[in-house]
């Protein structure tokens, strides 16, 4: 209980501290339309409207994943810059308990990229969102970006551990948007990235929204989202403990 | 009774590259080799120049560095070994404009280190009030930090500090930048932790801050500590006899080195200001010196003269300019 407490305060407060900034907000709200306009026009030009839907969810993920990717990378780097950091990790709560929710708050925001990009297509593009799973989208949504942010978790620990890893971030923003299916179906990918693919919470996330609103097997996608997110979190949890001795060791928790 | 905070023989070595082709290893001896004990409820203070190795001090202290060698205990747990244990039972306060969420209220800030420092739920409430009484902030909890001047941050630090009740509490330049007013009344509320009973380690700058509120304090020079007693015991053991100050203008080097060649004197501090200098002359014993310090400056403009008992920043130079 206590715990749950600790990440859901934790949430509220990055939360908070994310949807401060219009500036953030406005970035992580207006790029994903810029991206998901190239997608309808690159689509249409294809002879495919019916898979204008799929541009338009293909688009509010890579949003959701772009802010769990850069601004969870630059959330801890911007932790250094307040002074925080030191201040989060030296508190008597599990470092993964500060760093868990604050990934998930930061990949939270991307639901501005959700709700833009769908707004979006529909107003300018009349795309119409069929849902013919309503309940399963309402509980993949959530869903989807816990399993994204919980990545960028996983992603973070390195960020504490070397002051310079925002670049990792940054590097992987692109690779993932392709890795899964978000640009374009995994299908045209090589056979030997489809494992990657398969590991990555954006695919199953893109699988489960696209399936809730156009039919298909959506809980059993969510399912695989929650599973994801249980891996990333365990796989996080085990090597975190590692990298806050290493960064106490190399002194790297604060920016000098 | 066993020390609150003991250090022995602590060390903290932070290793670096120097070039950009070829990188040449490079290690920067922080800490080298420090030893001291806090006793319950005692204020003590660290004092050193800048890149003396307090902060490195303290970060070893309060589990956020690794030492290099050496062994630390917070109220007798190992900070190396038993991490979370220490982290429970102590704050920690660094001084300057960082360390909070400036698009918040203090309120939030409060609430979200309450939560992450165990304060139960229902205890939140009462304490977050406590601590903002205590600190003078009631009624501006909830306005953004952001807003907030240098004295409302500072005071905004401790009570986050002290939010969990801790034994111990870490003060690292509490005062810095705080105009004097405000450090007037943060100092009352050091003076007031201490009367609820806590044990308190602080650095500062401030030699007039550590001589009114520190029980005891250790110099640090070059990662060493040079100079451990009493406030009192410093200013009697480093310079029993007096200090003469004397403006001069356009004093050099060599008439520095003269004077400090004088039988009888100690130290020799030289003080920019503007146009002239003042030279802080420590001597020990009952000669008068004077005479012999205006000959020895030969031909340089000699301004205001005067004498002096020392004080705790004689000591504190005479310790830190020591050879």
């Amino acid at each position: 209980m206590k715990t749950l407490r600790v990440i859901a305060v934790g949430w509220l407060i990055h939360f908070k501290i994310m949807s401060r900034s219009p500036f953030a907000i406005g970035v992580g709200a207006t790029w994903p339309i810029v991206n998901a306009t190239l997608a309808y026009f690159m689509y249409r030009a294809g002879g495919y409207p019916q898979t204008l839907l799929y541009a338009s969810l293909g688009s509010a993920v890579a949003g959701i994943w772009s802010m769990a990717a850069i601004d969870a990378s630059g959330a801890i780097q911007r932790q250094r810059w307040w002074g925080t950091l030191e201040l989060l990790v030296g508190a008597p709560v599990p470092f993964a308990l500060v760093l868990l929710p604050m990934a998930v708050a930061i990949a939270s925001a991307g639901i501005y990229a959700l709700a833009t990009t769908l707004l979006w297509g529909r107003l300018v593009y009349g795309i119409p969102l069929p849902l013919e799973h309503a309940v399963a989208f309402v509980v993949a949504v959530p869903v989807t970006i816990a399993s994204i942010g919980v990545l960028g978790f996983a992603l973070g620990m390195t960020l504490v551990r070397f002051r310079t890893a925002s670049h990792i971030g940054n590097s992987l923003e692109y690779p993932v948007w392709i890795a899964s299916g978000l640009l374009f179906p995994l299908a045209v990918l090589p056979a030997w990235s489809h494992p990657i693919s398969l590991a990555l919470a954006p695919t199953w996330g893109m699988r489960a929204l696209l399936h809730s609103a156009l039919g298909g097997r959506a809980w059993l996608d969510i399912a695989i989202c929650l599973g994801l997110a249980a891996a990333y979190t365990a796989f996080g949890i085990a090597l975190l403990e590692r990298f806050m001795d290493s960064a106490r060791r190399h002194a790297t928790l604060s920016l000098t | 009774m066993a020390a609150v905070i003991e250090a022995h023989d602590l060390k903290r070595t932070y290793k670096t590259t120097t070039g950009v082709v070829r990188r040449k290893p490079l290690e920067v001896e922080a800490v080298r080799g420090i030893s001291f004990a806090v006793e319950r409820g005692e204020l003590f203070g660290l004092l050193g120049p800048n890149g003396a190795g307090k902060t490195t001090t303290i970060k070893m202290l309060i589990t956020l560095l690794l030492p290099t060698s050496g062994t630390a205990r917070v109220l007798g747990h190992d900070v190396e070994r038993e991490p979370r244990e220490v982290r429970k039972r102590i704050g920690y306060v660094f001084g300057g404009d960082r360390g909070l969420y400036e698009r918040l209220s203090a309120l939030d800030n409060l609430r979200y280190f309450a939560e992450l420092y165990g304060v139960s739920g229902r205890r939140q409430r009462e304490r977050i009030g406590e601590v903002l009484e205590l600190v003078g902030l009631t009624g501006r909890e909830k306005e953004r930090v952001e807003g907030y001047s240098r004295g409302m941050r500072q005071r905004l630090h401790i009570a986050r500090g002290i939010l969990h009740d801790p034994e111990v509490l870490f003060l690292d330049e509490p005062t810095i930048g705080v105009d004097p007013v405000g450090a007037r009344e943060l100092r009352a509320t050091i003076s007031e932790l201490v009367r609820a009973g806590k044990t308190l380690l602080l650095t500062t700058h401030y030699m007039f801050e550590a001589d009114t509120l520190c029980d005891r304090i250790a110099v640090i020079a070059k990662g060493s500590i040079v100079g451990q007693g009493t406030p009192t015991e410093l200013k009697s053991g480093v310079t029993d006899g007096r200090v003469t100050e004397i403006e001069v203008f356009g004093v050099d080097d060599a008439a520095v080195e003269r004077l400090r060649a004088i039988d009888g004197v100690t130290a020799v501090a030289v003080e920019e200001q503007e146009q002239k200098q003042l030279l802080v002359v420590q001597t020990t014993g009952a000669r008068e010196l004077t005479q012999a310090l205006l000959t020895e400056l030969g031909g340089a403009s000699v301004g205001r003269v005067s004498s002096r008992e020392p004080t705790l920043e004689d000591a504190y130079v005479a310790l830190v300019t020591a050879e």
